[in-house]
Parts: C-alpha cells; sequence; structure tokens
C-alpha cells in the first residue's frame, strides 16, 4: 500500500516541539547532575579544579571506561548484559602486547608503526572473538547473558593469565605511548579524542540507522521484532561481537596509556561500566537508553572520585555516592515506566 | 463466483496427539471480509497460523490464486502481501507509532548514508501520519513511544501497521477485544475500508452482532472441521450459534 500513499507535503503537525523532547529525557536531567557536580566542586576549589593537568587526566582516566561502556549500552539496551569487558579487555591488551613482542625479537619497545598497527588489530580481533562467542553462546544455545557472560568473565581472565604466566606485559613500543597513550592535540589528550570519535561513532550508530533501532526493537519486545521478520538471534550476536570488540579496542588503549599490559585492576570494569549505563538513563529492562546519557553516567563516578579528592573529603564516600546516585537512577526509571504501564 | 483468493482444503494439524485441524476447510475472495467463528478449542486460531505461516500443516493443501502454496515462515506470507493482526498486538512498547509500522521496513536515506544504514525518519513520519489519518488511528503526537497510548491508540497502531503493509489479505484475531465502544466502531470502519480497496480480510471474533455487521461472508468452524458457511445478509445470530455448538450442520460445508 505504501505504493498508493502520495508523498504530499503534510507538515509534522503531529511532532512533539524539540523543546518539550529534550525536558522529557533523562538525559537532561543526567547532564545536570552532572553539571551541578562540576560546578560545587569548582565553586570550592576553583583553583584546583579548572586546572588543564586535573582535567586532562580526568578524561585521559575515563576514556577507556567510555569505549567499554558504549558496547555496554547497546547489550543493556537489547535488555542484555555484559559481565565480561573487562576480562576481555585484559586478554586483548595482554595479547595484543605479546603479539607485538612477538614480531620484534621479544621487546617492542622501539618498534615501528607496523608493528603497532599489527599489535591493534590483534586486540581488536581478540575482542571479537569473544564477543563473537559469547553472542554466539547467548543467542544461539539461548543461555542467559548474565551466565554466558559471567563464564566468559571468568575464562578471559584466566586465559590472560595463561598467555603470560600471570605477569604483566611490558615492552609496548615507545612510539604508541608516545603518540596515542600521552600525547596531547590542542591541550586534548589523544586517547581521549580516540575515545571521543568511538563514542560519536556509537551514538550515531544507536540513534540514527537500521542497526540502532533493531537494537531497541529487541529489547523492547523480541517477540514483535521477530514477527515482523527482524533476525532477533543474529542482531543479539552482532551486538555482543560489538561489546566484544570495543572492548579488545580498549585493551589497547590501556596498552598505550599505561605503557604496560596489566592483568589486575579490571576485575570491577564490568560493573563500573554497567552503572555507567544505568546512571545514563539506559534502562535495565531494555528497550531504551542513550550513548550520550552513558557519557554522562561515565562521568559523574569520575568527578566524584576526583572532587571529593580535592576538597579533601575521604574518597571512601565515592562509592557510596555513586551507589546512591545509581539506585536512585534505577528507581526513578522503576516507577516511570510503572505510571507510564498503567495507562 | 470469483476465483478464491486464499483457499485451504482438508487441512490437518497434529499436536503430539492432540488433532486441532481434522481435515478443515476455508476460502477467502478478493475483496470480501469474511469471519471465521468457532467455539473455543474449534481450531480458528490453529487455521490462521497455518494460513499466515507461523505453523506448518501435518497435511492438506493451500492455493494462492489457484496455485498450490507451501508457508515456510511468517515471511513467506508477507512477501505475498498477507499481513496478520495478532491477538496480543505485538509492538515495541518503546517504539514510536512511526517506528513500529516501519518496523522490519524501514526507509533508508537515500546515497551513501542509506548504504550505511541510516534511516530516513522524516519520510516515515510523514508516511505514517498520513496513512494513521487515513486509517482513523486519531494520534496527538506521532513521536511518543506506543506505551504512553491508551489500550485502544495502541490497537489502532497495530491494525493500521498490518493494513499498511496487507496487498492481498489481512487476518485479524479479535482485533476488537480489549476496545471501547468508538474505538471499536473505528476497528470495524477499517475492515471495510480495506476490504473497499480491494483487499480480503479474516476476521476472528466471538462478537456474533459486531460479525454479522461487518462480515460479507461466515464460515464456521467446529472440533477442527468447517461445518457450515453462511452468507451473513441471510442468516442471523441463532442459526450462527447452532452451527458452532453442533445443532446444525450443513452437508456440503466441509
Amino acid at each position: 500500500m505504501t505504493e498508493k500513499t502520495t508523498m504530499s507535503s503534510l507538515p509534522d503537525e503531529h511532532r512533539t516541539s524539540f523543546l518539550k523532547r529534550v525536558a522529557g529525557a533523562n538525559t537532561l536531567w543526567i547532564g545536570l547532575v552532572l553539571l551541578v557536580l562540576v560546578a560545587t566542586f569548582g565553586a570550592i576549589r576553583p583553583d584546583a579544579v579548572f586546572q588543564v593537568t586535573t582535567l586532562q587526566f580526568l578524561l585521559a582516566e575515563t576514556a577507556v571506561l567510555l569505549v567499554l561502556s558504549v558496547g555496554m549500552t547497546f547489550v543493556i539496551i537489547t535488555s542484555g548484559i555484559d559481565l565480561s569487558v573487562g576480562s576481555v579487555l585484559v586478554f586483548a591488551s595482554v595479547a595484543s602486547a605479546m603479539a607485538m613482542n612477538a614480531v620484534s625479537g621479544g621487546d617492542a619497545t622501539n618498534a615501528g608503526w607496523g608493528v603497532i598497527a599489527f599489535g591493534l588489530l590483534v586486540a581488536v580481533v581478540s575482542g571479537a572473538v569473544w564477543g563473537l562467542l559469547n553472542g554466539l553462546l547467548i543467542s544461539r544455545a539461548k543461555i542467559p547473558a548474565l551466565i554466558v557472560t559471567l563464564g566468559s568473565f571468568g575464562a578471559a581472565q584466566g586465559a590472560a593469565l595463561l598467555l603470560n604466566n600471570g605477569s604483566n606485559v611490558s615492552g609496548i613500543p615507545d612510539r604508541l605511548n608516545r603518540t596515542f597513550g600521552s600525547g596531547t592535540y590542542l591541550g586534548i589528550p589523544n586517547i581521549v579524542i580516540v575515545a571521543a570519535v568511538v563514542t560519536a561513532l556509537g551514538a550515531l550508530l544507536l540513534s540514527t540507522t537500521r542497526f540502532g533501532r533493531y537494537t531497541y526493537a529487541v529489547g523492547s519486545n523480541e517477540e514483535a521484532a521477530r514477527r515482523v521478520g527482524i533476525s532477533v538471534r543474529g542482531h543479539l550476536t552482532k551486538v555482543y561481537l560489538l561489546a566484544g570488540t570495543l572492548a579488545g579496542l580498549a585493551g589497547f588503549m590501556g596498552n598505550a596509556f599505561f605503557r604496560v599490559a596489566v592483568v589486575t585492576g579490571h576485575e570491577t570494569d564490568n560493573l563500573n561500566a554497567i552503572a555507567a549505563v544505568v546512571l545514563g538513563g539506559t534502562s535495565i529492562f531494555g528497550g531504551t537508553g542513550s550513548v550520550l546519557g552513558t557519557v554522562f553516567g561515565v562521568f559523574i563516578p569520575a568527578v566524584l572520585e576526583k572532587g571529593l579528592v580535592i576538597i579533601g573529603v575521604k574518597e571512601f564516600w565515592q562509592p557510596i555516592a555513586v551507589a546512591i546516585v545509581l539506585v536512585a537512577a534505577v528507581w526513578l526509571d522503576q516507577t516511570r515506566r510503572r505510571a507510564r504501564n498503567q495507562r | 463466483m470469483s476465483q478464491p483468493l486464499l483457499e485451504a482444503r482438508d487441512l490437518t494439524k497434529n499436536y503430539g496427539t492432540v488433532e486441532a485441524l481434522r481435515g478443515a476447510s476455508f476460502t477467502a475472495h478478493p475483496g470480501e471480509v469474511v469471519s471465521l467463528i468457532g467455539d473455543n478449542g474449534a481450531g480458528k486460531s490453529t487455521l490462521v497460523k497455518c494460513l499466515s505461516g507461523v505453523e506448518q500443516p501435518t497435511g492438506g493443501t493451500l492455493l494462492f490464486d489457484g496455485e498450490p502454496l507451501v508457508l515456510g515462515s511468517p515471511n513467506d506470507a508477507r512477501d505475498l502481501g498477507i499481513e496478520t493482526v495478532f491477538q496480543d498486538l505485538a509492538v515495541a512498547p518503546d517504539l514510536d507509532p512511526a517506528a513500529n509500522m516501519f518496523l522490519g521496513r524501514e526507509i533508508l536515506k537515500p546515497g551513501l548514508l542509506g548504504f550505511l544504514g541510516v534511516l530516513d525518519k522524516k519520510a516515515m513520519r510523514k508516511q505514517a501520519t498520513e496513512h494513521f489519518t487515513r486509517f482513523g488511528a486519531t494520534l496527538q503526537s506521532i513521536d511518543v513511544p506506543i506505551a504512553a497510548l491508551s489500550g485502544g491508540q495502541r490497537q489502532s497502531v497495530a491494525v493500521a501497521r498490518s493494513v499498511a503493509w496487507a496487498s492481498k489479505l489481512v487476518f485479524m484475531d479479535e482485533p476488537t477485544a480489549a476496545l471501547g465502544v468508538v474505538q471499536r466502531e473505528r476497528v470495524l470502519d477499517v475492515i471495510k475500508r480495506v476490504r473497499d480497496e480491494g483487499v480480503a480480510v479474516v476476521l476472528i471474533s466471538h462478537n456474533m452482532p459486531e460479525v454479522l455487521s461487518v462480515s460479507d461472508r461466515v464460515e464456521v468452524l467446529r472440533l477442527g472441521r468447517r461445518v457450515a458457511r453462511f452468507k451473513a445478509s441471510e442468516t442471523s445470530v441463532e442459526e450462527l450459534v447452532g452451527a458452532m455448538t453442533g445443532a446444525l450442520t450443513q452437508e456440503d460445508a466441509a
């Protein structure tokens, strides 16, 4: 019947105004919370907060978590979960560092761009393989995502330890660290630029493409998606593949930043990413959410942590403060859903 | 009489030892509203599932425009212009009406952006608005999530969506079950309008006055078989109920 539908120039009269839509979005409120936090800390210690090095550090430290969280946003919108991202990051980081060392005769410290590119490829591919494995087990074998990714959370960590007998891998190319790790462009750390580009691409993918639309549809009502002919299994596989690939990239970014592939310290990355996504207004029940919200959600805990230290409050308060905001965010989401579904 | 659009002959469907269909036949002609009625367990839902590709019959034949037809999946039926409005609606509550209408059939932007999978949201919204207006689904706004709409509006969206893509035939499984008086009238209006465009409508309903008011023909199922066929203008509620319960049978119906 589409052929019959004439394309007359009907005005968008039924469209809600832009302002109204923005005000109704969770994202705006989460963004305001972040702004208030920055303003509060800034008002108390403007000298320490608005320093270039403080901000540079804050951004650089969150860049890796941001990339993980972008992938997690897609997963959670499908009403899934991925507990394995931190372990996959470690695996990709170790595999990539060892691969770079191996092709440079044992030590890649002075290696050139060819080796670095190879290292990037190894990191991304090993992340993608873990993601694909997660996706296939979840969509084909119908094992709950929580269990599958709990399994790969342990397995990827174990495999990373096996690769190098449980120790960190050094020998990251100097050139990689100087450029991507600690280099800046117009004062912005390069690693942050990479994370920003990944985030922007993720946001566009989610909000403007068919892939994004299907991600929402699968999370909103899997059966409805299936009945209109969307390949739900295929789509879920792709979403977990995306999350794994981004975890692989995050592992490579970590290598560049820390100049070493560390096998510990990423055990709670998964929970931090989930917290960031949920803080950012993405519903843990699937169907709604945005990458922009996730960006805010990543920075709220980071700003709290830095800010509390700067104003001299014990930083042990940070997890407590984040916990309160997190639970409040989900409670708000629940209330909204209940109000909506009662109609 | 014209050539049937869709014809089922002696369909059987077994679920293990349970015989849901025992040689059921069914006929739908282009541009008519035919109601499929029967008591609970008569096999209506199973028959519709077999005719819309959701389930595959154990035996019997399907004919589409006189040609033998095998439906392996709902997509096969959809490719032929056969759509279904399911009882449970099957919409994505977090997406807006336009997104739901075009779900699985998105319009992409032309050129490179379209190649990258970028949606043409504006075009979809525009076509959806026109379509909803045409089929009497009055929505205050086209871009709120379906979940924010009332039950009746949700139903109208589900009906309008299926109707939009049905070029040959649309199955409606109890499309008015959850509706108020006004909404119900509107759905019945839509059914007539669709019929007038030459599309066959198969209505499943328990509401006999409604069946008689909107249908051209009525086919009755009982215990997995067709037991009677009526012209809606020449029958009565009593006769339909008699056929459903077994008090009345027509020899030539099966």
